[in-house]
């Protein structure tokens, strides 16, 4: 199949950055999206140009590097997706693909479709941790969890932190990450010590970020790889208004 | 706790309890006006004028307006904050599945408020400072407000447009106003969620369409 595509290109970060058109024949249905960005850039290196900067790691849905907004969508079509796991049979023949950078001021532009994710890092590095020795895995068996937190805890944990909420939050807000974070390690006991703490301090860094608030359009949770839904940001909600009222700080 | 008054989510927090609070009151609005439906206007006289003059009303009356005023700067302060935190918007707009009033609660809040100025300024301001006639009701002297709105809405038939229009724009606000405001502060989860929907649409329903059916009503009774 022929595609059309037009690509955001900006050198740096301080550099202003357009759209730039790209035609690619020879593009095989089964080929995924990144497989046909890799062939784009191909081609453009035997022509003497520069190639997209986009970013990917494990192909596998897991380590949420690949990041891109494909006409209107984190991630692209398809649910419960990342942009690795989209394959070209979601176009069709001739369309027009647009692919841009996620847009937040939390996570600037580096080069291309590259955005600077390190904001996130540091809404972890704020509170997303145990800082008790939880142990080797046979003590995982000395503490027992309830079914109903075990699985709600696994649920939360499935975030990748590929940034999709914030790219398609009309607010550029990070809740749904901080909220599968919060709630991940307030619902196992080995968490629940610096529950407070890590709930007041992880929203202090994603407002200090320049995330904006959450105005509940839920449009975090359909574009989520990892289908992690709304609930875990009452969720958060109630943790941080909680320790607000309980912590002396 | 200083931190939660300019952090993102208590502010959230305001917006909610505020906005609880002006659901609330709705609710003693509606069940006000519904006395225009019942007699010839003593009633709905009666329980006006107990309003505006009993003590307890005096102290709450600036509680309420105080609501109005936190819920709209909030508002404001929120969404231009919001708006900063995407200083380069998308080519293609999102194609994301989301109410669209859930996207546009700014938007339906500014006309609610513009509604809410034209609506002040018919009914409230002139009973508070103008001069509305007075009739006397079993020995006592009443302001005649039922004479007021019955004027208003048998007279000018634009004014009913204006009002109900004003009413479907706050039935959107109150559709993702109900359930968001029970998210806000916490109290909500994945079964009590569709839920808190249903019952929002519910309550949006029983006072949007109460409130336009009162002008409808007049309507139809003074047609002929």
């Amino acid at each position: 199949m022929k595609i059309k595509l037009n690509i955001w290109k900006q050198a740096n970060a301080k550099a202003k950055g357009r759209f730039e058109k790209y035609e690619l024949d020879g593009v095989d249905t089964e080929m995924s999206f990144l497989e046909m960005l890799d062939s784009l850039n191909e081609k453009l290196i035997k022509e003497g140009k520069e190639p997209v900067t986009f970013e990917h790691d494990c192909h596998e849905a897991i380590c949420g590097c690949c990041s891109l907004y494909i006409n209107g969508h984190p991630h692209g079509p398809g649910k419960e997706t990342a942009t690795c796991q989209v394959h070209m049979r979601s176009f069709k023949d001739g369309e027009t693909i647009t692919v841009e950078p996620w847009r937040a001021k939390g996570f600037p532009v580096m080069k291309d479709l590259m955005v600077d994710r390190n904001a996130f890092d540091k809404i972890m590095s704020a509170g997303g941790f145990v800082s008790i020795d939880a142990g080797q895995a046979p003590d995982a068996n000395s503490i027992l969890v309830g079914k109903i937190d075990a699985d709600k805890a696994f649920d939360a944990a499935a975030c990748i932190g590929c940034g999709a909420c914030v790219a398609a939050c009309k607010n550029s807000s990070a809740m749904l990450f901080v909220a599968a974070k919060v709630s991940q390690l307030a619902l196992l006991p080995q968490g629940k010590v610096e529950a407070k703490r890590r709930a007041l301090n992880m929203v202090a860094k994603m407002d200090e970020l320049g995330f904006g608030s959450c105005t509940n359009t839920g449009a975090c949770e359909v574009e989520c790889p990892k289908g992690i839904g709304i609930d875990f940001i009452a969720k958060l909600n109630r943790e941080y208004l909680s320790a607000s009222f309980s912590e002396a700080e | 706790m200083t931190k939660f008054f300019t952090s993102s989510i208590g502010q959230k927090f305001f917006m909610s309890i505020t906005g609880l609070f002006l659901m609330l009151f709705l609710i003693v609005h509606l069940t006000i006006n519904s006395l225009l439906l019942f007699g010839d206007g003593t009633l709905f006289n009666q329980a006006a004028n107990f309003m505006s003059s009993n003590p307890v009303m005096k102290v709450i009356e600036p509680i309420l307006a105080l609501g109005f005023i936190l819920h709209i700067i909030y508002a404001a302060y929120i969404t231009l904050k919001n708006m900063k935190a995407r200083p380069k918007g998308y080519k293609i707009t999102t194609k994301t599945k989301a109410s669209w009033a859930s996207k546009n609660m700014f938007v339906l809040g500014t006309l609610i408020f513009i509604f809410l100025v034209i609506h002040l300024a018919n009914f409230f301001w002139k009973v508070k400072f103008g001069t509305v006639e007075t009739v006397m009701v079993e020995g006592k002297e009443l302001h005649d407000v039922y004479a007021l709105v019955a004027g208003l809405f048998k007279g000018w038939w634009w004014y009913d447009v204006i009002y109900i229009v004003g009413v479907i724009f706050l039935f959107l606000h109150l559709t993702h106003g109900f359930w968001s405001a029970f998210q806000t502060i916490g109290w909500d989860n994945e079964k009590w969620m569709p839920r808190l929907k249903v019952i929002g649409y519910i309550y949006s329903i029983i006072i949007c369409g109460g409130f336009a059916f009162i002008p409808l009503y007049f309507l139809i009774k003074y047609a002929v």
